[in-house]
């Protein structure tokens, strides 16, 4: 009997929900990691029980967490036995440091800060982890200021590839209203050498080289709000999502605008259509119609709310433009919830589910395609992200 | 002995309750308490002070008799209380408002 297990993080806790493949009676687990914010987790895709969470606080820092065990215990990768020739810990598992030396990596610049003036770069937190289609002991981390890391021991250790920051363009990336984050990373199931990412606000990258070298991928995105609305760099692409079977083929919901890609990213087109307002932050795609795809609407990049305070998920079946409000089991009036970028996610059973979390602390679940819905939880703390595992 | 208070979220990280007790070799400072306490508790690496800089986090003060102990040198010998375990060494989260 199939089975799913939903990986909530909030600004308060994770929480592990697991349903069989019916998906309407749940068992909620936790909070583990209580008063953190955990802005992701995620599970290998080679070893379902290997979970990576990324558990941080203003106050104390960034902590990488690893569960072995489904979610039924945890540790900290660095936090065991030293190592060290002085025999001092190493603890390096939430230490991210940026590539400085001249063999590997490019001098630290600066970056773009809000108003305007040159910034230097300060590691502040992992938005996302995204575990290897291959190994369960490498792991990819997207980090506040944005760059990306890797580890191939099981999050222990990171290292950057500073290709991506040594791009030449990072004085001209700046931070998004959520901090300047890299808060997508995309593996190419079909070319190991293959990754793409996504920041706020710079933009999409691809690297074909496997993190050596990156090159922007913004052709096509038209952002009103700087000064050269087609600029190289300097998009607030605020998610991407691609069907792993059919690679290539990537859908984005921009700040404003919904866009799709045919070739990798080489170029984008609009796909908005008609939706009702094209901001928004999640997008995701369906598990074996890789046409159809999902967005929530938001009102506003001033205004994070439904419109009209109606929760409404539009699908488009039709690969974008063509698209149909779904409000079964969503609430329809007095609603001004946000959903956030990384808290939507398809599970791969037959009949596809649908989730997203927002940020009032519910947790829907569509077992029907998005069709109908209904909520798993209700009353979380404010909903960060949401990964789903299918498991056997 | 050196005691050593952790706030609640230090705590639960490095699995402990209540205080901690560190062995610290003289001269005993705020740096020799928090190698001592990394050494120990490896999971707070990088929780009290930054990796790198080994900086006092932005958010963290540290007091101890009373007295605010936040700006003094990380190589500055503590009082004698602390250092005979009299009175303990205080890691505070700083909160502002209510």
């Amino acid at each position: 009997m199939s089975k799913v297990r939903v990986l909530v993080g909030t600004k308060k806790g994770a929480f592990i929900l697991t349903s069989d493949g019916k998906r309407n009676k749940w068992e909620v687990e936790g909070p583990h990691f209580t008063g953190w914010e955990i802005y992701h987790m995620k599970g290998s895709p080679v070893d379902p029980n290997r979970i990576y969470a990324s558990q941080t606080s203003g106050w104390f820092g960034q902590i990488i967490q690893r569960s072995s065990d489904g979610g039924k215990t945890w540790e900290t990768p660095g936090g065991g036995p030293g190592k060290s020739p002085q025999g001092w810990p190493t603890g390096e598992s939430n230490k991210f440091v940026y590539d400085t030396s001249p063999e590997t990596g490019k001098p630290l610049t600066t970056h773009q800060f809000y108003d305007g003036t040159q910034h230097p770069w300060e590691f502040k937190r992992v938005w996302h982890l995204e575990p290897s289609l291959t190994d369960a002991e490498t792991v990819y981390a997207g980090v506040e200021d944005a760059a990306i890391f890797r580890s191939t021991d099981g999050a222990k250790s990171w290292q950057e590839l500073p290709g991506l920051r040594g791009h030449g363009t990072g004085p001209k990336w700046q931070p998004g209203a959520g901090g300047m984050c890299l808060h997508t990373i995309i593996l190419d199931p079909s070319n190991p050498n293959r990754i793409w990412i996504a920041i706020s606000a710079a933009g999409a990258f691809r690297t074909d080289d496997g993190g050596i070298t990156w090159k922007p991928i913004n052709k096509g995105l038209k952002s009103n709000y700087i000064p050269d609305p087609e600029a190289e760099i300097g998009h607030c692409v605020h998610h991407i999502a691609m069907n792993p079977k059919r690679p290539g083929v990537l859908f984005m919901q921009k700040h404003w605008d919904v866009m799709r890609s045919d070739n990798a990213g080489d170029q984008w087109t609009e796909v908005s259509g008609n939706l009702p307002t094209d901001f928004g932050f999640a997008i995701d795609v369906h598990a074996h119609e890789p046409e159809t795809i999902y967005v929530v609407p938001i009102k506003s990049d001033s205004e994070h709310f439904p419109p009209d305070g109606k929760l409404r998920v539009y699908r488009s079946k039709t690969g974008g433009n063509e698209w149909e409000p779904l409000t079964k089991g969503l609430p329809q009036a007095n609603c001004y919830v946000d959903i956030l970028r990384d808290a939507m996610a398809v599970d791969t059973l037959d009949e596809c589910g649908i989730y997203f979390g927002t940020t009032g602390g519910q947790v829907y679940c569509s077992a029907d395609a998005g069709d109908t819905w209904s909520a798993i939880v209700e009353h979380l703390p404010p909903v960060l992200s949401v990964e789903v595992q299918t498991l056997a | 002995m050196i005691r050593v208070v952790l706030p609640f979220h230090l705590r639960r990280l490095a699995q402990v309750d209540g205080e901690v007790e560190l062995e610290v070799a003289s001269p005993v400072t705020q740096r020799a308490i928090l190698d001592a306490l990394e050494a120990k508790y490896p999971a707070l690496c990088g929780t009290i002070r930054d990796h790198d800089t080994m900086k006092r986090r932005a958010f963290l003060r540290f007091f101890a008799c009373e007295e605010d102990l936040t700006h003094e040198s990380p190589d500055a010998p503590l009082p004698e209380a602390v250092v005979s375990g009299k009175e303990p060494f205080m890691v505070i989260g700083a909160i502002a408002g209510g």
